[in-house]
This record gives structure tokens, sequence and C-alpha cells, in this order.
């Protein structure tokens, strides 16, 4: 391209630029003189923008406009951060959530006894896998990720997850879930590098942080599904998700998914760590329901605090899950539970990861209670609290505890004005 | 790990020199297939493995009484979140408010580790992995053996003489004897628990 042609295509450029921001002056004029509280038509300030800064350019932020936020877990509950700088839990917003994804920033944190949040370098970091193997390992972060990688979807919860009749949204009750994409090295790949002993039947994953953070994991599970997973929706771990590695657990509560994973030693016998420790009960069968999590589901819109603005045409929207597999079906009833509706889903469901459910629902203005309930593809099925209390054959109490994990259903009340509450008050 | 890199590219030639480095290096290539990471010393996996079992292999050699529990217990400023013999600090407690009768269960009792743990073992691995705070894994083998002997002997587990070592500590008889759950055998694709539809 010579010199004059060069000069034309700049004018040209220069009037097109000039010429769209015309249009596009013009149209935001217009359509804002038809409103009430607009600008003066043509204003200068018609349509403010965003600073084109250096932080915005470099990684973006969510609009001023957008104000979801974590929340301590549980409300009144120890305090994140604590009086010793510790984080303890942290609830994800999912009253506001869309699709399935947590962004990285909103999933939920909790750790073992409240720790400080180490700033691991990932140059120094290195995994050591011992025990029953034939060849002890050390790698480094760089090591991890010549080995071929699985990128998959996996929800995680912990174990407080629990909601009662004191919660206000779906944020208490719900919020200690979160989904999200994640990218690493399946255990069963450096397993078989290491060489199981015949005698390896389960494995100890212990963390880098502080308080070194430990779980023993059977190592069928271990050889099954395990990600030593160092990505998170398409970039590295955050910190507070366990920068640079984590071991995933899918379905399992989330205590079990060792953050800045330092070893990995495989055992013959079952290991009690701390948080072992913290599982103990009295009886076999309820200690088995505490580390693969059953099928649950929310919904979580309209969920408590939120408000329909009248009678007319909604879509019910919520998650699903299970620790034992996929989300096979769920159902929706508006009615208090008396009829139950086949939801649809807005993403395929897959193994431990949240799926994405709705309902169209058209509401008539009287009061109601909505709820959800689902069924995954290993046979188990989401019940009543009363249900539950019934098969152990328990008193059913308002305050009863649901043995291992709280996967009851949840209902939400709705008032002729259009309030929801937790249905569980 | 450089070495076998070295053999990816050049192939069969590399083998003398491969030879070589393994002799010279304890940090060889170990991965059979993809050809990374190296092997850890015996000394790297002795300093790194903290995890203590039931037998208490792992144990390091060393001893401790409640009373030298006591001095530790205000040295290392445990005192300052735990509290004076265990209770009031902003800590979790560490020993029991109920001065119960020994036949009422550990179950009905608080959730206290040297007092509900199925082993000692597991309360001398937590002191020593997580405590104290901001100064973990600075505690000496006999400062751990002593504090471990100060927690039991306050929640009346062991007498105050006792004097606890790598031998001894794995057979204290704890309160919960062998009345608790345990771990179920994992299976791929099955329910949590076997008849349990929920």
């Amino acid at each position: 391209m010579d010199s004059e042609q060069k000069k034309s295509r700049r004018e040209l450029l220069k009037a097109g630029a000039a010429l769209a921001g015309g249009i596009t002056m013009g149209a935001v004029g217009k359509a804002n003189a038809q409103h009430d509280h607009a600008p003066t038509p043509g204003s200068e300030n018609a349509s403010p923008m965003i600073h084109g800064s250096k932080e915005q350019i470099e990684y973006g932020q969510r609009s001023k406009y957008v104000t979801s936020v974590r929340v301590q877990h549980p409300i009144g509950g120890r305090p994140s951060p604590d009086v010793f700088g510790k984080v303890f839990h942290v609830a994800t917003p999912l009253q506001d959530s869309v699709g399935v994804i947590t962004p990285s920033s909103l999933h939920y944190i909790a750790t073992t006894r409240g720790s400080f949040l180490p700033d691991v370098d990932p140059k120094q970091h290195t995994l050591t896998i011992h025990g029953e193997v034939d060849r002890p390992l050390t790698l480094s972060m760089d090591d991890l990720r010549r080995f071929p990688s699985v990128t998959r979807l996996h929800f995680i919860e912990c174990a407080g997850n629990r909601h009662n009749g004191k919660q206000r949204n779906v944020q208490d009750t719900h919020g200690m879930t979160s989904c999200s994409e994640w990218t690493g090295v399946l255990l069963s790949t450096l397993l078989k590098e290491c060489g199981l002993k015949s005698n390896a039947k389960w494995f100890v994953a212990e963390g880098a942080e502080e308080v070194k953070g430990a779980s023993s994991i059977p190592i069928a599970k271990g050889m099954d599904d395990c990600i030593i997973a160092y990505g998170q929706n398409g970039e590295p771990l955050r910190p507070q998700q366990g920068f640079p590695v984590r071991i995933m657990v899918p379905g399992f509560e989330g205590i079990f998914h060792t953050k800045f994973l330092r070893r990995i030693k495989v055992t013959k016998e079952f290991y009690m760590n701390y948080n072992e420790f913290g599982h103990l009960r009295p009886e076999d069968k309820e200690l088995a329901l505490g580390d693969q999590i059953g099928p649950k589901s929310v919904i979580t819109y309209p969920s408590g605090t939120q408000r329909l603005p009248g009678p007319g045409l909604y879509e019910i929207s919520g998650l699903a899950w299970s620790g034992g597999g996929a989300v096979k079906t769920v159902e929706v009833s508006t009615d208090g539970g008396k009829s139950w509706n086949r939801a649809q889903f807005k993403n395929t469901p897959q193994r431990m990861a949240h799926v994405r459910f709705a309902y169209p629902w058209k509401w008539d203005g009287t009061e109601t209670t909505i709820m959800s309930r689902t069924t995954d593809d290993i046979g188990q099925r989401q019940a009543l609290r009363e249900e539950i209390a019934n098969w152990w054959k328990v008193p059913f109490e308002r305050d009863y505890r649901v043995p291992g994990l709280d996967n009851s259903i949840m209902p939400w009340k709705i008032t002729k004005d259009g309030s929801v509450s937790n249905g569980l008050a | 790990m450089a070495s076998l890199k070295f053999i990816n590219t050049i192939g069969v030639v590399a083998i003398p020199l491969l030879l070589g480095s393994l002799l010279a290096s304890p940090a060889i290539a170990q991965s059979p297939t993809y050809g990374v990471g190296r092997t850890p010393t015996a000394e790297e996996l002795r300093r790194m493995d903290i995890s203590i079992g039931f037998a208490g292999e792992e144990l390091p050699p060393g001893r401790g009484t409640a009373k030298e529990g006591a001095q530790v217990y205000m040295q290392k400023a445990c005192v300052g979140c735990h509290g004076v013999g265990g209770i009031g600090g902003l800590a979790p407690i560490l020993r029991s408010k109920q001065d119960a009768a020994p036949d009422v269960s550990v179950w009905k009792r608080e959730r206290i580790l040297p007092l509900r743990a199925p082993n000692a073992t597991i309360v001398w691995d937590f002191i020593n992995r997580g405590m104290p705070v901001g100064l973990e894994g600075t505690l000496k083998p006999d400062e751990v053996y002593a504090l471990t002997a100060y927690l039991l002997f306050l929640n009346k587990v062991i007498p105050e003489d006792q004097v606890l070592t790598r031998e001894n500590l794995p057979k204290v008889k704890m309160p919960i004897g062998d009345h608790y759950g345990k771990p179920h055998e994992f299976k791929v694709n099955a329910p949590r628990l076997q008849g349990y539809p929920y």
C-alpha cells in the first residue's frame, strides 16, 4: 500500500467513525426522548462510559451495577475473616446465579479448622506421591502439565450446607455449593506412573497451608475419577480454591477436595486425620452418608427474600446435582407438594455437576409453596425431611437433623403480595 | 529429568549418559511412561510425612508428661487462645466442661479432640501439624508428646505421671473405645448406603 492509498484509507475510516458515531448518538437521543427521566436529547452524558483503565483492559471487571457478593456462612456463625484473620465458611450468592458455572471469584470457600490463605509460589511448590507405591514421585507444577489432561464440570459442596427454618435466602440455605469447569490430570494417571502396590487401599491427600489439612480417600475413588486440578474456568485455580493445585474428589463432601495439594500418601489402611475426626459418628450407617453427597436440588428463582411483581407467567429456575452420578430427572411442585411436574434441563446433565432446570409457571396470585426434587442415574432420589425421618424410624420434629449431608427438599413460600420466604420457617 | 528429556530427542545413543546421571544423582526421572518428575529422597519423605496412623509407625522418638505439657502450654502461649486449663479462650475448648461419670458416653459430651478421638495418635498428629497458630510445625517431638499428655490428663484419659512415648502413645485407651462408625467400602456408581433410597 503506498502512502497516498494509506492517507485516503485513513480519511475514509475517520469519516466512517464520525458517521457511525452520529447514527448511534441520534438513536440514543431518540430512544431517550421517549423516556420520562432521560437526560436532554443529544446530551454528551446520554451514554456514560466505563473508563478504559489498564485494569479493565488487562483483567476485566463486572459492571458496577452487578453487586452480588459472597457472605459468611452461616449467618451469625463464625465470621470470615475471624479474630485471627482466618477464613472459615463463605457462601456463594446462588440467588443471582444463571447457568451452571459459578464465577471463580464467587465460588464458596471453606477451610480445615479455619485457615490463612497461603500465597504459594508455583515455582517452589511440588506434589509428592509416596507410601504403598513402587516408585515414589515428586512433581513440579511444570511436570504436572506434561501429563495428559482432562477438563470436566464438577460441583463441590460443603457438609455445612444445611437448610433450616431460620435462614432467609438461598445463599444461606444452599450457598455452600458451587460448580466450575476443572482442568487437570486424572489421579489414576499419576498412580499408574507410581505403580500401586496390591495392598494400597486408601490415600491421604494433604495441603500445604499452615494447618496442613488432610483427608483420607478410598483408593477406588482415586482410581475412578479424582482429578489433580490446576485449572478452573479457563485459568489457573484461584488462591481461595487451592492455587496452584488441588484434588477434585467428584461428588464427595468439599473437605475431601484438598487445596494447595502437596502430598499424597498411599496407605494400607484408613488414616484418621483431623478432618475425619470431624466426621466421626456413632454408627457406620450415618458415617456412610457423610462421604458421597446425595441427590439434591433447590429453586434459586423465585427464592427467599425475592418478590414476584404480580400474577403472571414465570420461569421457575434452579440447580440440581448428585454426588453419586448425573442428575436424571427434576420435578417441580407449585402446590406445596400435592402434584409434581417434570422440569426441563438447560444444559446436559453430567456426572457430579450442577444442572440448571426450569419450569414455566403461571402464578394466579394466590398463596402457595413451591419446591423441587431430583433423582440421579444410580437410583437415588431426593426426599422430604419427613420421609427421611420415617425411614430412620425416628419421630419427625421441626428441628429434625437429616443424617449425613442434608439433601432434603427445600420449600419456598409465596404470599399473595408476591413475597418469597423460607418454607421451613 | 534433564537426562530423560535428552533420551527423548537423541534416542538410544543417550543411554550411557542416562546411566551416568542415574549413578551421580538421587534425583532421577522415575515416571516410566511420561518421563517426568523425580524420586524424592528418603530424608525428604521423612521430613514431609507427618501423617500418623493408628499404629503410630511414623511417630518420631520422644517423650513427655502432663506436668511438662502444662509448662509447654504456657511457654508456647497455647493458654492465650485456649484458656487456662483448656477452657475460656477464643479458640475451641480442650477440656470437657462436664465432670461426667466415666460411664457417660463420650457421644453425649463435647466434641473435644483429646477426649473423643479414637486414638491418641490423632491428638499428637494434629498438635504437631496444626499448632500453635502462626507457628505450625515448629514444636519439637518432646513438646508434642508433653502437650498430648497434658490434654489427655486434663480430660482424665491418662494419669498425670504417665510418660508418653512413641511406643505407648498408640496404646492409650481412649474413652470412645471401639464404639464409633467405621468407614464402609466405597464402590463406584453405588448408592451412599445400601438400601437407603435418598
